[in-house]
């Protein structure tokens, strides 16, 4: 910045002040929004989900390159993990921070059995096989009656417990995903800047020259593949306890796409783009209420005009947290 | 025997048909532009609403509409729903040529949305009934019943697939979006309008998948706005297992999924024991698609890509 203020330290200290003025703005929102209406922390609720759902396939779509339409099935893994082992459909009750794990991990190895066959494929392929796979996930719920309860689903789901608190309400909830987002952030931001994050950008680009200097491509996306589903149950899990409810009907073809396009508009491979994303597109229909019946028609169209105005999304991957961090705190 | 067998060679054609149809839409669109074009799914059910619209709007009655008026309607849906996949590659996907390749197919996900709630308003959300537009006589051949509509529907669409093979080998208009499909830059180069191609196969594409919609109303009965999703999801199988830019790739997975999706029904619950319904004819049909893509890349007709054009360079 070349000041030609007289007084450049206090112009500058000024400076600092205005921009870090939106952030203890945001951070006191963030704070305060449990004590708004129900209503509101619900769908507060439903964006961190969201943001859940988002970083965790941005790992695959964003950072390695590779498109997957299927990512639903994962999120439906990890809802049925906790379903079936904290509800009366087996009668088994075990304790939520016991399964948060385990529907992470088989949400993870259905990732690997997946990608073992389909990471090969290249592109479009990739693409279409994941779309089938969600699909497949979903017949199988949705007929497995004796174990999924088939269409109807699993009623009754248990509550929550952590350290004795049950989670009850949408602010319990609150706070629990925002910890978790905070949390798998932080993960995917720290991932990003690893080997495995510069092997994944690797592929991206261009997957013959990572190859060729000694990327075991295959494994890396299937690191990805796994890291990425493990994320999707884990808001799986979540989305279980807090529904305390889960039939396939949650788990369709465009849920899947719903995913992808909070990615592509908030801005692929960033997770401000993906936090601008959720916030964008889970509000977005809420605003258009006002307009009922023309709700999804405005939907659909808005994200296309979206699209096409600004194709590299809302939030450009090279403006990312770091960038972030520094336009805020340098002077 | 031979009476289930020609049966269900009989509905195996039928079904196959149609999705060839609509297949040819994705893979003319995959070849040129490597895109799917997810749109096309409800280009297809907007076939059917047309169709029904214009009649309903011209007779009154739907029902017995004469061969004159339903041969019109036919041409017309073509020609409108042509003009609708224009507009949309001119508005949609023109603007994002040098985007990446996410975009444009995000944004025919939009307008999907867009065309499937616009009907949604406009014609309700229940199921309509379509009419049959062949006459709908029952013939017995062998202990095998066939109707005339579904005589019909295979005639059509093999017409219509044969018309599109020979426009595309013989025509100098086919030879433009052949050169445009191998290559559009070197097309470029030589002095083709690559924009114009575009458009061509923006108008022919989506103009059969509209016709497809009409004849899979007419043998299923039934329209309803979101009829597209499902059978798009099956055409772009169809068109990938064939080989996607393929053109005869397109056809012989139409109906190599028809083929499938018949078997899996008939035959599952035989040989499992009735352990897997029907409902698991789509999984059966996946595993096949995977199966395929993992043996041979290209898809059944695919051509052999090279190592050039296989790099794909910041996909997405």
């Amino acid at each position: 910045m070349a000041s030609v203020s007289l007084a450049p330290g206090r112009a500058r200290a000024g400076l600092r002040l205005m921009r870090l003025l939106p952030v203890a703005v945001v951070l006191v929102l963030i704070a305060l929004l449990p004590q708004a209406g129900l209503y509101y922390v619900r769908l507060a609720d439903d964006v961190l989900i969201y943001i859940l759902l988002g970083m965790g396939l941005n790992l695959v779509i964003g950072y390695a390159g590779l498109l997957d339409l299927g990512f639903v099935a994962f999120y439906a893994v990890g809802a049925y993990t906790y379903a079936l082992l904290a509800s009366p459909q087996f009668g088994i009750h075990w304790p939520f921070l016991v399964i948060l794990p385990i529907g992470a991990a088989l949400a993870a190895c259905f990732g690997i059995l997946l990608g073992i066959p389909v990471l090969p494929l290249r592109g479009d392929y990739l693409a279409i096989v994941t779309l089938g796979f969600g699909e497949i996930i979903r017949i199988l719920l949705n007929n497995m009656n004796s174990v999924t309860g088939g269409p109807q689903g699993v009623m009754m789901i248990d509550t929550p417990k952590i350290a004795g608190l049950a989670l009850v309400s949408p602010r319990g909830f609150y706070w629990l995903l925002l910890g978790l987002c905070v949390v798998i952030g932080v993960l995917v931001l720290r991932l990003e800047r690893s080997i495995l994050g510069k092997a994944w950008a690797a592929i991206r680009e261009d997957q013959d020259a990572a190859r060729g200097i000694g990327i075991d491509t295959v494994r890396v996306k299937l690191a990805a593949f796994a890291i990425s589903a493990a994320i999707g149950g884990l808001a799986g899990v979540i989305f279980a306890s807090f529904q305390r409810y889960v039939s396939p009907e949650s788990f369709t073809f465009n849920e899947s796409i719903l995913i992808v396009l909070i990615i592509v508009i908030g801005g692929v491979g960033n997770i401000l783009g993906v936090i601008t994303g959720a916030v964008a597109l889970i509000v977005l229909p809420e605003v258009l209420r006002g307009v009922a019946q023309y709700r999804m028609m405005a939907f659909g169209f808005t994200l296309a005009a979206l699209i096409v105005l600004r194709p590299q999304g809302l939030v450009p991957r090279s403006f990312g947290p770091a960038r972030l961090m520094r336009w805020l705190f340098a002077a | 025997m031979t009476g289930l067998l020609l049966q269900q060679l009989v509905n195996t054609a039928t079904i196959g048909a149609i999705y060839a149809l609509i297949a040819l839409g994705y893979t003319m669109v995959y070849g040129v532009l490597r895109l799917i074009n997810f749109v096309h799914s409800e280009l297809f059910m907007l076939g059917a609403y047309l169709c029904y619209g214009l009649l309903a709007v011209a007779l009154g009655d739907v029902g017995a509409a004469p061969t004159l008026a339903i041969t019109v309607a036919f041409f017309a849906v073509f020609a409108a729903v042509g003009m609708i996949g224009v507009t949309i590659e001119r508005v949609a996907y023109k603007p994002l040529r040098s985007a990446t390749r996410l975009a444009p197919m995000l944004s025919a996900l939009g307008l999907s949305l867009f065309f499937q709630s616009a009907v949604q308003i406009l014609a309700g959300p229940q199921p309509i009934r379509f009419p049959s537009i062949f006459p709908t006589t029952r013939v017995e051949v062998a202990g095998a019943v066939i109707t005339t509509t579904q005589l019909g529907i295979i005639a059509l669409a093999v017409l219509l697939m044969l018309l599109l093979a020979a426009f595309v080998a013989r025509t100098r208009l086919g030879v433009l979006v052949r050169a445009v499909s191998e290559s559009p830059r070197t097309s470029a180069l030589l002095g083709i309008d690559v924009d114009r191609a575009i458009s061509l196969i923006f108008f022919i594409g989506p103009g059969l998948g509209g016709l497809g919609g009409i004849l899979y109303g007419s043998y299923y009965g039934i329209m309803y706005p979101t009829m597209g999703t499902i059978v798009g999801l099956k055409a772009f199988t169809a068109a990938i297992l064939g080989g996607i830019g393929s053109i005869p790739g397109a056809m012989l997975g139409g109906f190599l999924l028809g083929l499938l999706e018949v078997a899996g029904t008939a035959l599952l619950p035989v040989l499992s024991g009735g352990l897997l319904g029907t409902d698991y004819r789509d999984i059966f049909a996946f595993i096949v698609l995977v199966v395929v893509l993992i043996f041979r890349p290209t898809g059944l007709l695919g051509e052999q890509i090279s190592e050039e054009t296989m790099v794909y360079k910041r996909d997405y």
